[in-house]
């Protein structure tokens, strides 16, 4: 291979290894938010990005009423309307996922920490009878009368268990993520329209060539990336350094029982660093369908793992150490592929993830177990 | 020192399993005033603050403040009703400068809501400002304001207790109970921290000391009470706590042959 090649290659595969790194970096946000408040490993997030990738779906083919052209693809827009477009796109996204996390938090963890209310309540009780249901019927209809009928008694006895305000061991909070995760996954890949099979987002930017740099054409749609995703991170980081909300949740992420001595609202926080997360997540999938054009009910699952191992990576529990990760991981994985074979892209990603880690078993910035640096 | 009573320690008795760590102690603390409560290791002295401000829940009796029942309230409304407190072994966040670790105490005051804070408001910011403002003040009153924006874990020992002040103070308390402020003082370091808590007093607090280290308790409280085995056993000015035989007993132990 001639040198300019290699050279062009190697620029290529930076600028798309970065806007691959941008993503992992924005979910990776969300759980080491979550993990420096809560040491829980919020399994569930990568559903929460799902969510977002739906949430920009129907937002553009919805709300928006983005026609679908003959060919089967998607009229370009331009100038004013292509920016409103992609902010409201954007901005759904981030609603929904942000309201998402929020609903996973009442549902999933705040029962167990001995503080469920009545919205988590009849919200598992829907579920409970909705499965139960399921059981004896097959007709969608019956099943959601039934859930409905069943969710009055199932919420009094659940509220009255909630009162008694039993806390569950860590390890139950671990479960509740692994199955929540699969509960929203599947839910959205049966009853879904176009159940487990792919979707197409609408593609309304048309991804010409920005520049050129260093013998690389960089397209528009990596640049909005990577400038987007450093836009929330900055935003992230201002909200959580200069601002009464932020000052709480670092408080509480390294010493929550001072914190709520010290009149913090840790549940008020708690539902904050989950919304956060969220909407980091909510923004990445917006970008996410913007550049690849696609959503599908499991879409979060390798991407999920992979922001995790980009968390790890950068140190758990750390800002800086997430969007260190993803960047690291998005680079690593793109150069790996190209000297390895597409083939070889997660199996690279996990042993630089063994590497670091027996290298310095904290990550590379630090963790943050009892001394978080959120 | 007022006779309006600010906190009412109401016939308190804690248990925990059949270990009985408080038995009906009743103690009054008056607005304005220094109180002292002093009692051997075990005698139930961090039992009666954290019933105070909330950690346990006692297994009877009641906490009245400032005439309004506190005993079932949780932790960060006892806060915002105005009672603070520091601990026995720091508990600062250590990641965080000294200062914001003032303005989270600080924060407990504050109203912007999150999309207030969310777009900045001129509201958030002014109040942002105040937070800071307040902070650096108190910092300034513990005389640790020249290191303000040092991680709270670099500071020296000495800073990092006076820190732990200022934040309790900055959560705007009517009563500020502090746990053995002293402990790990030097004799100078104890005067220093004396004129301190007089200092705060003048300020309009009402404090209460716990406190191992006689000649800080005697030298500032108003009045002290003394635990011993979980109960009451004296109540007074400093000088007849002092020749209280029953304090004496407790602290020295009774000798042989008067048992």
């Amino acid at each position: 291979m001639p040198d300019w090649l290699i050279i062009r290659i190697f620029w290529d595969l930076t600028v798309t290894g970065l806007a691959l790194g941008s993503i992992y970096a924005l979910v990776a946000l969300g759980y080491t938010l979550v993990y420096g408040v809560l040491r829980l490993i919020n399994f569930a997030h990568s559903e929460i990005f799902m969510v977002g990738t739906f949430s920009a779906l129907i937002a553009s083919t919805q709300l928006l009423n983005i026609p679908m052209l003959e060919d089967g693809n998607y009229p370009y827009r331009t100038g004013a309307a292509l920016v409103f477009f992609l902010v409201f796109i954007l901005l759904a996204a981030m609603f929904i996922s942000g309201v998402g996390a929020i609903a996973l938090e009442r549902i999933a963890y705040r029962p167990l920490r001995g503080n469920g209310d009545a919205f988590g309540a009849i919200a598992l009780a829907f579920l409970t009878s909705f499965v139960i249901g399921l059981i004896f019927v097959n007709e969608t209809k019956a099943n959601l009368i039934i859930a409905c009928v069943g969710t009055a008694p199932i919420s009094y006895s659940y509220l009255r268990f909630f009162k008694k305000g039993k806390k569950a061991p860590r390890l139950a909070f671990l479960i509740s993520a692994i199955g929540a995760s699969t509960a929203i996954a599947e839910a959205v890949g049966i009853w879904g329209p176009n159940r487990r099979e792919q979707y197409q987002t609408p593609r309304i930017l048309e991804k010409k060539v920005l520049f050129s740099a260093l013998g690389t054409d960089v397209r528009i749609d990596y640049v909005i990336v990577i400038v987007g995703a450093l836009l929330m991170m900055t935003a992230l980081t201002l909200f959580v350094n200069k601002t009464k909300l932020g000052r709480g949740v670092r408080a509480v992420a390294q010493d929550a029982e001072t914190a709520r001595i010290l009149g913090v609202n840790v549940d008020l926080i708690i539902v904050v660093t989950f919304a956060l997360g969220g909407v980091m997540a909510g923004g990445a999938a917006m970008l996410f369908t913007m550049v690849y054009d696609q959503s599908r009910f499991n879409i979060g699952f390798i991407l999920g793992v992979k922001s995790f191992t980009a968390a790890v990576l950068g140190g758990i529990g750390n800002l800086k150490g997430a969007l260190l990760g993803g960047f690291m991981l998005g680079l690593v994985e793109n150069y790996g592929s190209a000297l390895f074979g597409g083939q070889w892209k997660d199996v690279i990603a996990f042993v630089v993830l063994l590497v670091v880690l027996m290298v310095r078993p904290t990550g590379i910035l630090g963790e943050s177990l009892g001394r978080a640096r959120v | 020192m007022t006779n309006e009573v600010l906190l009412d320690f109401n016939n308190v008795t804690m248990q925990f399993g059949g270990v009985t760590a408080l038995s009906d102690v009743s103690v009054k603390i008056f607005r304005g005033e220094i109180l002292g409560l002093i009692g051997p290791n075990g005698a139930g002295k961090t039992t009666c603050f954290n019933v105070m401000t909330g950690v346990y829940q006692p297994t009877q009796g009641s906490v009245v403040f400032n005439g309004s029942d506190i005993t079932n309230l949780k932790r960060f409304q006892i806060t915002q009703s105005g009672i603070a407190r520091t601990f026995q072994n720091i508990r600062l966040f250590s990641e965080m400068t000294a200062v914001e670790n003032v303005m989270v105490g600080a924060d407990a005051r504050k109203t912007s809501s999150i999309p207030a804070a969310l777009l900045r408001t001129k509201h958030q910011r002014a109040e942002e400002k105040e937070s800071y403002d307040r902070s650096m003040e108190l910092l300034a009153l513990m005389g640790i304001a020249d290191r303000a924006s040092d991680a709270a874990r670099n500071l020296p020992y000495g800073y990092q207790r006076r820190l732990e002040i200022a934040r309790a103070l900055a959560t705007e308390p009517e009563l500020l109970c502090l746990d053995e402020p002293a402990a790990g003082f030097n004799p100078a370091e104890k005067q220093q921290l004396n004129e301190l808590i007089f200092a705060i007093r003048d300020r309009g607090y009402t404090i209460l000391l716990i406190e191992h280290d006689m000649s800080v308790v005697m030298n500032v409280s108003d009045r002290v009470a003394v635990l011993d085995f979980g109960k009451k056993i004296a109540e007074g000015l400093p000088s007849e706590v002092r020749s209280n035989p029953d304090v004496i007993a407790a602290y020295l132990g009774v000798p042989d042959d008067a048992a």
